[in-house]
C-alpha cells in the first residue's frame, strides 16, 4: 500500500556527450538511511539535482510518495516535502543564524509573501525556529551572523535550514564536507537525532559516517548503479573496492 | 509577547528606534531655518524618495539597475501631461504618476527579471533608453527635446497654492516622503521584506526553500517603480516643468551615488547621501561653477576608500568599534 518515500525510474540526463545519469532506478524507502558514495564524477550531485528540480532530466520518472513529481517546478517539490542541503554551504552568510532558519520556516508556513505585518510579530514562526536551533545545540549563536561561526558550525545551519521546512524525504549532499574530524562527530549526532519518520538519504565521501549511519547503501559510478544494499555487502563486494581501490591505484 | 533572550531581541527588530526621528526633526527644523532654501529643499526631499525606490531594489532584493530613470521619468511625464492638458489637481495627478510607473515597471519587469547580474543591467539601461527614446519621438505630445511645456498645478485640496517660495512645494514632498518611507519601511521588515534579503544573500538557496522567487523581484520592482515614478511627479509638480533628463541614464546613475554615499540597504541611507550629493553640488558650483564636478569626484573618491558602505557604514564600524551597545 505504502510507496516509496522516493524513487526514480530510468532517471537520464546527459551534457552534450557526456551522460551523468544513465537510467537510474533508485528506491528510497520510507523511513530509510540511504547513502548514495561513488568516486568522484559519478554524478552524485547531479542525481540531487535533478531529484530536487534544479536540473531537468532528459527522460525518466521521479515519484514522491507514489506521486509523480517530474515535472514540478523546484518550490512545488519543496512544499511536498523534498528538502536538500547542499556541499558548499549556502547560507544567508551575512544575516544571523536565527534569521536563517526563519526564513525557511515562515516560507513553509506560507507566511512570506505577507507585507503588512512585521516578520517580529510572527511569534509561532521565531518559536519554531529557535526551539531548532536548541535541538541543534545552536541556541547561543542565534543572533551572530553565520559568517562568523566556525565552518563546523555553519554545516550545522546548513542542516537546521532544512529541517525548518518540516522535510518527509531529506537529501544531504555531503553534510560533513570540509569539516575537521574533532567537528564532525557534533554532525554525526545530529543526524543520528533525526526524527525516524523522515527518510534520509546522505550524499558522502567520508566512509566512517556512511558505515555509522546507513543501513542501505547505493553504489553510483559514472551515472549508474553500480550495486545496492546493506553496509556490510558493501564493504564486502569486490566491484566496489575495485571502483574505490583501483581508480586510485590507476589513476 | 516577545519574550527575553534571542526571540526577544529578533521579535522587537521592527520597532522604531529614536535615532529614526531624527530625519525629519531635521526636516522640520530646515523649513524654518532656512526659507531662502525651500525651493532646493522640495528637490532633496523629492529626491530621497527616488533613492529610496532604488534602495528597495537595490539594496533589498538585490536587483542591480540602471533603468530607475525610466519609472522617475514615467511618473513626472505623467503627472506633467495631465496638468499640462486641465487636470491639476495634485494628488490624483501623483498617484496616476505611480500608477504608471508601477505599470511600466510591472510589463518591463515580466520580461527582463527571467535574467540576473550584467545581462539584467543591461536591460534595465535599455528599457530606460527605449522609453528615452519613445518621448523623445513623440514631441508632439511630450514637447519632445524642449520639455513639456505649460503644466498647471492647482493648489493642494482647492486651498494650499504652490507659491514662489516653495513654501508648499516643501511641505507637500515632505508628507508624501513621510508616507512613502512609512510604507517602506513597513514592508522592509515583513515576511516579505525579509525574503527579500534572502534573495540578495543567496537566491540559490530561496530556490531550495520553495520560495517563489521570480515572483517576489516582480514585485518588489514593481513596487519599487510606483515610488519612483511618484518621486518623478513630485519634482514635476513642484517644479512645473518635465524635460528629456528625467529619464537620462544620468538619472539613473546619480541617484545610485547618491545611495551609495550614504549606505544601501540600510533604508536611511537615501535621507544621508541624497542632502550630502544634492547640497555639495548647490555649493560647489556657487563656489566654483566652473569645477564642481570635480570636487563631487573628489568627495566620491574619498568616500569610497575610507567609507565603505557609504556613511551609514562608516557609522557601524565606529559604533562597533566604540563597544557593543548592549
Amino acid at each position: 500500500m505504502s510507496a516509496p518515500a522516493l524513487e526514480t525510474c530510468g532517471l537520464h540526463k546527459s551534457f552534450g556527450a557526456l551522460t551523468v545519469a544513465n537510467a537510474v532506478e533508485f528506491r528510497l524507502e520510507r523511513g530509510a538511511r540511504h547513502a548514495l558514495i561513488g568516486p568522484n564524477g559519478a554524478g552524485k550531485t547531479t542525481f540531487v539535482n535533478l531529484v530536487t528540480g534544479a536540473l531537468r532530466p532528459g527522460a525518466g520518472q521521479i515519484r514522491l510518495e507514489g506521486a509523480d513529481i517530474t515535472h514540478l517546478p523546484q518550490a512545488a517539490r519543496v512544499k511536498r516535502g523534498l528538502v536538500r542541503t547542499f556541499q558548499i554551504s549556502a547560507l544567508f552568510r551575512r544575516l544571523s543564524v536565527l534569521e536563517n532558519v526563519t526564513l525557511a520556516v515562515c516560507e513553509r508556513k506560507g507566511r512570506s509573501g505577507e507585507l503588512l505585518r512585521p516578520a517580529g510579530r510572527h511569534g509561532a514562526v521565531i518559536e519554531e525556529a529557535f526551539a531548532l536551533l536548541e535541538r541543534l545545540g545552536l541556541a547561543d549563536e542565534a543572533l551572530s551572523p553565520v559568517s562568523t561561526l566556525a565552518y563546523g558550525r555553519q554545516r550545522l545551519v546548513e542542516i537546521a535550514i532544512a529541517l525548518g521546512l518540516s522535510p518527509k524525504v531529506l537529501l544531504l549532499d555531503e553534510p560533513a564536507a570540509g569539516v575537521p574530524a574533532h567537528e564532525s562527530g557534533t554532525i554525526i549526532d545530529v543526524i543520528e537525532g533525526l526524527p525516524p519518520e523522515i527518510a534520509l538519504l546522505i550524499i558522502e565521501h567520508d566512509m566512517d559516517l556512511v558505515f555509522r549511519l546507513a543501513r542501505q547503501i547505493t553504489v553510483l559510478v559514472q551515472g549508474s548503479v553500480l550495486v545496492e544494499g546493506p553496509p556490510e555487502a558493501i564493504a564486502a563486494d569486490a566491484r566496489v573496492r575495485q571502483v574505490y581501490l583501483g581508480e586510485r591505484v590507476s589513476v | 509577547m516577545p519574550g527575553p533572550g534571542a526571540v526577544g531581541v529578533f521579535a522587537r527588530r521592527h520597532r522604531y528606534h529614536p535615532l529614526e526621528a531624527v530625519p525629519w526633526l531635521v526636516a522640520v527644523a530646515g523649513y524654518f531655518a532656512f526659507p531662502s532654501y525651500l525651493p532646493l529643499g522640495a528637490q532633496i526631499l523629492a529626491t530621497i524618495l527616488f533613492a529610496l525606490s532604488a534602495d528597495l531594489v537595490l539594496g533589498y532584493a538585490g536587483i542591480v539597475t540602471l533603468g530607475q530613470a525610466a519609472f522617475f521619468g514615467a511618473g513626472a511625464y505623467t503627472a506633467g501631461l495631465l496638468a499640462a492638458h486641465g487636470w491639476g489637481e495634485p494628488i490624483s495627478g501623483l498617484l496616476s504618476g505611480a500608477a504608471a510607473a508601477a505599470l511600466i515597471g510591472l510589463l518591463s519587469g515580466l520580461v527582463i527579471l527571467r535574467t540576473t547580474g550584467l545581462t539584467l543591467l543591461m536591460l534595465t539601461l535599455v528599457v530606460a533608453s527605449m522609453l528615452y527614446e519613445a518621448v523623445n519621438k513623440a514631441s508632439w505630445l511630450t514637447g519632445g527635446d524642449d520639455g513639456l511645456q505649460g503644466m498647471q498645478v492647482w493648489p493642494i485640496f482647492g486651498w494650499f497654492r504652490f507659491d514662489l517660495f516653495g513654501r508648499t512645494a516643501y511641505c507637500y514632498c515632505l508628507i508624501m516622503l513621510c508616507l512613502c518611507w512609512f510604507a517602506t519601511r513597513r514592508l522592509v521588515h515583513s515576511p516579505f521584506g525579509r525574503s527579500l534579503v534572502g534573495i540578495r544573500e543567496n537566491i540559490l538557496r530561496m530556490h531550495a526553500i520553495g520560495a517563489p522567487v521570480a515572483r517576489r523581484r516582480l514585485v518588489v520592482y514593481t513596487i519599487s517603480a510606483a515610488l519612483a515614478g511618484a518621486s518623478g511627479a513630485l519634482i514635476a509638480q513642484t517644479t512645473g516643468f518635465v524635460g528629456l533628463t528625467f529619464l537620462g541614464l544620468d538619472r539613473s546613475g546619480t541617484v545610485l551615488i547618491m545611495l551609495i554615499i550614504g549606505g544601501v540597504g540600510r533604508l536611511y541611507g537615501a535621507f544621508i547621501g541624497v542632502p550630502l550629493y544634492m547640497i555639495a553640488q548647490d555649493r560647489f558650483s556657487t563656489i566654483d561653477p566652473v569645477y564642481w564636478y570635480f570636487w563631487i569626484g573628489l568627495l566620491m573618491v574619498l568616500l569610497v576608500v575610507f567609507a565603505r558602505g557609504g556613511v551609514l557604514g562608516l557609522a557601524e564600524r565606529l559604533q562597533s568599534r566604540l563597544g557593543p551597545r548592549r
